[in-house]
């Protein structure tokens, strides 16, 4: 979406606490222009915990390592700044916003970037059409009295207009109905085809017959314990995640790679 | 003030009486200490007087037309419910707003009352709407830019069977004003009664507004936007009071203090024991803006039977952590996600406004006064 400019969001020995308890325990991960890495993981792997931290969520706490866009430090700006720099989250659960209207705030968004927001209901109505939103829903407030499938895809719209750079989609299939789940993959595929890297947090395989990923990890308490092929991602639909989380609960995962820290060791 | 300032304003001899009456009986009453219940939270202990020089209200009317009234003797009298309401009996010259029976205002009444610096003024303002009416008042409170000053206003409103009756008070006084008001509403028989208040001005700005469902199968509303800075303080006294059988009241008033400013909203829901199949919702929810900010909420039930559905939800705190990050993670500033947020939690007030065209103005007084615009450069609403 940037168009043949080259992008890198880098992500260093990721470690992070939420509420005094720590939950990722180093991750490294590097998503370019037009890539498009899915994370996959058990409940508690540290999954939401990865998005939140990338954008800077309250509560979320960063203990070591470093997020760069394009080299240049994302954990030392603000959340607005985070996302006007191009990094773009969907939420798992959209927060209702009573009273703010969508447009209002993407015409915010649009001048923080030093974008116009001139066309901007036009460039709406477009969107709306294309991923199936209901265009009273843009004069509305945000996310309230929405279904799940309209949640996610008034987040996939606002992706669409704000164009950024990376996409972070936290468990995007998550509450919502097989069409809608449908419209909102295609539409980031299409953004990805056209320069958007997309770093897509999952627990399941579906989303991945629309947004086909090239990179598949394997979070596992806190840490990325196997990267592969789009296979890997089968693989799971098949088997499980058995295979990754070991047989101690507190113990590292055996993964594909070996060298894991140990858990006890810091 | 004194009982010779009630009996030298003109009137008919009944009116001079009724006034001297009140006089007396003001005369009489002991100023209100902040320990009595009613006046709890209230800095009406400050209260000085002798500040201020009694003058008659400078108010001017507009859209009232064939409406514009005179007060009769056999109209029905709204008992005071303190002394700067029983002062505003003795010494108001009442505007009356009467409708006749069906008739439609399409167009809002508005009155207007501006104070100067010193005056200590009661305006009233009364509205006997006939049976199968329907009347839109607004009355809007201001002031000079500067200078301290006192009003105590009245309105009473009398809706008559199946009327239908909207008021809204827009207090927009300068910062150095105090406002003690009340708002007295009878809902009678299957009548429609709304009272709404848009609080942005005032030194010290109270008002007890009381809503009384007289009449079986009636409906009252009340609603309130407030919002203070600087040092402010907004006081609301509220009652929904039914009296009569399968009667329903709803109030929604929203707040939001800012710096070292102050809020008390205090809310009664009185059922009798013959209001039965009655429903009574009450709602008050108040945004602290600064760490400095302090708001109150108190609500209170009163109920005579069972036979009723009622419910009451009150809020205090800051603006939600995850609603401001939701707006941020758009790209969005701080300072413009809040003003989003407070615009956007006064919406569900000012939508439901009778003057599409007011609700835009105040929209943009709120916004400038979290923009810390003064009053004065930010201009008043309708200029």
């Amino acid at each position: 979406m940037s168009g043949n400019e080259r992008h890198t969001l880098e992500i260093r020995g990721l470690e992070a606490a939420v509420e005094g308890k720590q939950i990722l325990f180093g991750v490294d991960l590097t998503v370019s222009s037009g890539e498009v890495h899915a994370v996959m993981g058990p409940n508690g792997a540290g999954k939401s915990t990865l998005s939140a931290v990338l954008l800077g969520r309250p509560g979320y706490h960063v203990l070591a390592g470093s997020v760069t866009l394009d080299g240049e430090d994302l954990l030392a700006l603000p959340t607005w700044k985070r996302a006007a720099a191009g990094v773009h989250l969907i939420m798992q659960y959209p927060t209702e916003v009573p009273g703010v209207k969508l447009d209002d705030v993407l015409a915010e968004a649009l001048v923080s970037r030093g974008r116009s927001a001139n066309g901007l209901e036009n460039l709406l109505r477009a969107e709306a059409a294309r991923i199936g939103l209901d265009t009273e829903l843009l004069h509305r407030a945000l996310n309230v009295d929405l279904s799940g499938g309209e949640k996610k895809r008034n987040e996939t719209l606002q992706l669409a207009v704000l164009e950024p750079k990376f996409a972070i989609l936290d468990e995007l299939d998550s509450g919502l109905d097989i069409d809608a789940l449908r419209d909102c993959a295609r539409r980031v595929e299409a953004a990805s085809n056209a320069g958007l890297g997309v770093l897509a947090i999952t627990h399941y395989s579906r989303l991945f017959e629309e947004l086909r990923p090239d990179t598949v990890h394997i979070l596992v308490r806190g840490r990325v314990v196997a990267s592969g092929s789009p296979e890997l991602a089968d693989e799971l639909e098949r088997d499980g995640y058995a295979k990754y989380l070991g047989s101690e609960p507190e113990a590292p995962a055996a993964g594909k790679r070996t060298g894991l820290d140990d858990l006890f060791a810091r | 003030m004194n009982p010779e300032l009630a009996s030298a304003i003109p009137g008919p001899s009944w009116l001079i009486e009724r006034r001297t009456a009140a006089a007396v009986r003001a005369t009489a009453s002991a100023m209100p200490q902040v320990d009595e219940e009613i006046w709890r939270y209230s800095r009406i202990d400050e209260l000085n007087l002798d500040r201020y020089a009694y003058s008659p209200a400078a108010s001017s009317i507009s859209g009232a037309g064939e409406c514009l009234s005179e007060p009769l003797e056999t109209d029905p009298v709204a008992p005071a419910p303190d002394v700067f309401a029983e002062w505003n009996t003795a010494l108001s010259e009442p505007i009356v707003l009467r409708t006749v029976r069906g008739q439609v205002l399409e167009v809002p009444v508005v009155v207007e009352h501006s104070v100067s610096e010193g005056q200590i003024t009661f305006p009233r303002l009364v509205i006997h709407a006939a049976a199968d009416s329907e009347i839109t008042v607004v009355e809007r409170f201001r002031s000079d830019a500067s200078g301290a000053a006192l009003v105590a206003p009245v309105v009473e409103i009398h809706a008559g069977p199946a009327a239908r009756v909207k008021y809204v008070a827009i207090n927009e006084l300068g910062t150095d004003v105090w406002l003690i008001g009340h708002q007295l509403a009878w809902a009678d028989r299957d009548s429609t009664v709304s009272l709404s208040s848009v609080a942005l001005g005032g030194d010290y700005a109270r008002v007890r507004t009381e809503a009384v469902a007289n009449g079986q199968g009636s409906s009252t509303k009340q609603t309130a936007l407030y919002f203070a800075d600087g040092t402010q303080m907004h006081d609301f006294r509220t009652i929904q009071s039914h009296i009569a059988p399968r009667t329903q009241s709803n109030l929604l008033f929203k707040g939001a203090v800012k710096d070292t400013a102050r809020s008390v909203y205090t809310g009664l829901i009185r059922i009798g024991h013959e209001a039965k199949g009655s429903s009574a919702f009450q709602t008050n929810r108040n945004l602290t803006l600064s760490a400095g900010a302090w708001a109150e909420s108190v609500p209170n039930l009163d109920i005579e039977t069972n036979d009723v559905r009622c419910s009451h939800a009150s809020t205090v705190g800051p603006i939600d952590v995850e609603q401001r990050f939701y707006l941020e993670s758009r790209g969005v500033s701080p300072e413009i996600a809040e003003r989003l947020i407070v615009l956007g939690f006064f919406d569900e007030v000012l939508e439901q406004l009778p003057l599409p065209a007011l609700a835009a103005q105040l929209r943009a007084r709120v916004a400038a006064k979290l923009d810390g615009v003064p009053a004065v450069l930010a201009g008043s609403v309708g200029g």
